[in-house]
């Protein structure tokens, strides 16, 4: 398996838009592409897209946790974006609350929030 | 399959399980199914969500398997069973891999306890050295 995810980069955002189902190997490569990708252009958010994600399982909710903690120390905060109704619901029911995630529910919101002046600090928790 | 009586007319349908392709495929498979008996989307997400989690458990610590797939009915009502069945070292001890956050691997520890939250009917039959049997099933409300 050679697919991987690509990564935009839009302004001083990283944007990824998952578009396939998510086989685990893939998440793994998104996860270290994510990284050296957040270090060579010095990107200061990162957006992932998960509006066509039908389902979020335990391996893929610890990718976007582990994801947004990378990040944040390379100096880059992490947004979801588009979660579906369905998935947040079984997500909190498998028992991943992604505490320390930040979500939004569109792409426009999301970019938003890294654009926001002071959001540069750290998320809680 | 479950113990349960199958849908007339309906058949039951066996994969393996050795690979990552697999239980992306096996996903596929039981969201399929969970569409044809008209489960709600949000039940439809718990069950494929369950059967990820189960199916990866197979892979990684059952060391590959199969999963059985098909429609089941009970009191009138239809649902999708899947049952997960490895030759793998088994469990020692189930009430502490039911335990959230209990892994024996590197995972979270909330794939077993997690996947009989997402489901209606949970059983699991598992002998020391020889393999675990899980069976979920998701009836349409």
């Amino acid at each position: 398996m050679t697919e991987r995810v690509p990564v935009l980069k839009i302004g001083d955002v990283l944007l990824v838009s998952i578009q396939v189902d998510l086989e685990d190997q893939i998440v793994l490569d998104l996860q270290e592409d994510l990284a050296s990708r957040i270090v060579e252009s010095g990107a200061r958010g990162v957006v992932i897209d998960i509006t066509a994600v039908e389902i979020v399982d335990s391996f893929v909710g610890r990718m976007l946790a582990t994801t947004a903690a990378i990040s944040r120390m390379l100096d880059a905060e992490t947004v979801v974006v588009g979660m579906r109704p369905a998935v947040a619901i079984t997500l909190v029911e498998l028992g991943l609350s992604l505490g320390g995630v930040r979500t939004a529910l569109t792409l426009e919101k999301g970019l938003n929030l890294l654009a926001r002046p002071g959001n540069d600090r750290p998320a809680q928790r | 399959m479950s113990g349960l009586p199958p849908v007339p007319g309906t058949e039951h349908q066996t994969i393996t399980i050795e690979s990552n392709d697999d239980v992306v495929r096996a996903r596929q498979l039981v969201r399929g199914l969970a569409q044809r008996c008209k489960l709600s989307l949000v039940d439809q997400t718990k069950l494929v969500t369950a059967a990820s989690e189960l199916a990866r458990n197979t892979l990684v610590y059952g060391g590959g398997g199969v999963m059985r797939l098909g429609l089941v009915q009970r009191d009138g009502r239809t649902g999708v069973t899947a049952v997960f069945e490895d030759s793998g070292p088994g469990i020692p001890d189930i009430d502490q891999a039911m335990t959230d956050g209990w892994t024996s691997g590197g995972g979270l520890g909330l794939g077993l306890s997690g996947a009989r939250r997402l489901v209606d009917d949970f059983t699991l039959e598992t002998e020391v050295g020889s393999g675990t049997q899980i069976a979920v099933t998701k009836w349409a409300r």
